[in-house]
């Protein structure tokens, strides 16, 4: 089995620790995001499984073997950088083949590889060309060709998507979960963006301050978060978490409920607001209401349809089974 | 606001520029007046140089007294040699300076250039009597490493402050790759540093070149290169002064060309890779 496992492992730098001692099983084949928000520790904790940081303690077990101390060149891991990463004195053609040609792979095995790698994505007509010639999407898939032609026990990916512009970046997304399927290896990809996340994760792991506030299937994570910094991170719009003698009522510190899940009428509800801004996405539109029982303003997910003037007194109704729980340290209360 | 540069300020600009320059290249102009004159021609007022007749004389007397190739010799294998090691010794030093620094870097850079502030004859004494030691005086060999030596804290700060253009994150996806230190190192460093390594050996090699104190003091007949065959003909007796110019015309020339051939890749070394 070609499992990733990380037990007790740690990283300091200097009197920093940036990553307190954790454990982590990541299975072969998984799809597993490393998500959190900037400076959380989620990059690097891959580069600690990669090899380009030592770890102060603990140990990377890769495919049943210590690979602490093993170099990354020999950990038979391959990355995709967020930058690229491609040699710029080097064609297309070459950057894929580098890999098998530091590997000692001969001549007619790079070229057949090269050429299958190319043409799974769509690179065949650039081979000539050098990485400055291509454009961002381009780039990203000349890195993605260099980490598959090396056939290794699992890819790494830090944020690469982030350089890409919006629609190209759901179109390499897809491209990139529909490469695991069809590859089945190991996939660790570490991200910001948690609609990236929930879209192509099999697991979702949830990094804060380098410590991992819960790891689950993304639905799992939605439907379920432990603690009300998982709550309100996964998910967008954010899930409304409020505060005072509403939550008290529900005998907790704070009640969560997500856009969804609350009811919007004009004419009766549990709770009284205002409505402030709306966004029409078409299919939805979300309005922000500010109710005086709450200090933050509400978000309501509502049908695309539904049009309400600014400034309008409107009646909101939370769903009881769907609302969240939270004690006074935002641990989910079962 | 783009800043206003009128044709009135150009034209003065100009002037002034092209005066400066033949102020700096006038005693070289004067030199190679010089050496197409007659030893006698050569003293004479600034005037009648000029309107004496030209001769190739001191070129032939110059060659027939020192053997010029021979010198010339010398001087290609030391400045190459020396730069060459100097590059071998010094890419290893700034890879790691640049990509695996430690808190004491920066202090290891400043230290070595430092050495550069020392009159170099306050060594000479120690570096004379290691020499004789280790019988490396009056020899090829001997000068390459000394002036490797000398030379190496330049070469290891110009290749320094080239590596720091270079993206670590490119050096990683090599070692991803599977690529040892080495391989790292030679396919995908070195390549890409290729135009700041090529202003550092241009610019050593003419240091080497035209380094005269340690080739004076070091050498003999031996290993003598071009510096030691002018001084050759620096007397303060006799009339030396049209065959003085021809052997530093000898001299400074293929320095000379191959600085008119690479001068981009030179103004680069010389501003420290700020030119792009």
């Amino acid at each position: 089995m070609k499992q990733i496992q990380l037990k007790q492992v740690s990283k300091r730098f200097g009197d920093v620790e940036v990553i307190p001692p954790l454990d982590l099983q990541i299975e072969d084949g998984e799809f597993v995001v490393f998500v959190g928000p900037s400076g959380c520790g989620k990059s690097t904790l891959l580069r600690l499984i990669a090899g380009l940081e030592d770890v102060t303690s603990g140990q990377v077990i890769i495919d049943g073997q210590d690979a602490t101390a093993i170099p990354p060149a020999k950990r038979r891991l391959a990355m995709v950088f967020q930058s690229y990463a491609l040699y710029p004195h080097m064609s297309v053609r070459k950057n894929i083949a580098f890999p098998l040609r530091m590997a000692g792979v001969d001549k007619a095995e790079q070229e057949r590889r090269v050429t299958e790698a190319a043409k799974v994505l769509n690179l065949t007509d650039y081979l000539h060309r050098r990485p400055g010639q291509l454009s961002g999407g381009q780039r990203q898939r000349v890195a993605i060709g260099r980490a598959i032609v090396r056939e290794p026990t699992a890819f790494l990916f830090d944020e690469p998507l982030s350089n890409l512009d919006a629609a190209l970046r759901v179109g390499m997304r897809l491209e990139i979960s529909e490469l695991h399927k069809r590859l089945a290896t190991t996939m660790i990809y570490v991200t910001h963006d948690q609609v990236e996340a929930m879209t192509m994760a099999d697991k979702i792991v949830v990094l804060q301050a380098g410590v991992i506030e819960q790891v689950g299937s993304p639905l799992d994570l939605y439907h379920n978060p432990c603690n009300t910094f998982v709550a309100g991170f996964i998910g967008s719009p954010k899930m409304n978490l409020l505060d005072g003698s509403e939550a008290v009522k529900q005998g907790a510190h704070t009640i969560g409920i997500r856009p969804e899940h609350v009811a919007i009428s004009s004419d009766s509800g549990d709770w009284e607001g205002v409505v402030g801004v709306c966004e029409h996405l078409g299919s939805d539109t979300f309005f922000h209401v500010k109710c005086p029982a709450f200090t933050a303003p509400l978000t309501v997910r509502a049908s695309g349809e539904l049009h309400l003037p600014y400034g309008s007194k409107v009646f909101l109704t939370p769903e009881p089974a769907h609302l969240h729980r939270f004690d006074d340290k935002g641990l989910s209360l079962k | 606001m783009a800043r206003a540069v009128t044709t009135r300020h150009k034209t003065i600009n100009t002037i002034i520029a092209w005066t400066i320059g033949l102020v700096i290249f006038f005693p070289i102009l004067w030199i190679v007046v010089l050496s197409f004159k007659t030893e006698g021609d050569a003293i004479k007022t600034p005037i009648d140089v000029l309107t004496a007749a030209w001769t190739f004389e001191s070129y032939g007397v110059v060659q027939g007294r020192s053997d010029y190739f021979k010198h010339f010799a010398n001087s290609v294998i030391i400045a190459l040699g020396s730069t060459l090691l100097g590059v071998l010794v010094a890419v290893p030093a700034a890879w790691s300076m640049v990509f695996v620094p430690s808190r004491r870097t920066r202090g290891i850079l400043m230290w070595m250039l430092s050495t550069k502030m020392l009159p170099a004859v306050g060594v000479l004494y120690p570096i004379y009597l290691l020499c004789i030691e280790l019988g490396i005086l009056d020899s090829r060999v001997g000068l390459v490493v000394i002036l490797m030596l000398i030379n190496l804290p330049i070469i290891v700060w110009m290749l320094y402050t080239y590596f720091k253009e270079i993206p670590g994150e490119i050096l990683e996806a090599a070692r991803m790759d599977g690529a040892t230190l080495r391989a790292e190192l030679l396919y995908v460093l070195t390549p890409m540093a290729l135009p700041g390594i090529a202003s550092t050996v241009l610019l050593n090699v003419i240091l080497a070149w035209n380094e005269a104190f340690w080739t004076l003091n070091l050498t003999a007949a031996k290993a003598a290169p071009l510096t030691a065959f002018i001084a050759s003909y620096s007397s303060p007796e006799g009339l030396f002064f049209a065959k003085l110019s021809a052997a530093s015309v000898m001299a400074i020339a293929p320095i000379l060309i191959m600085g008119w051939f690479s001068q981009k890749q030179l103004v680069r070394g010389l501003t420290f890779g700020a030119v792009k």
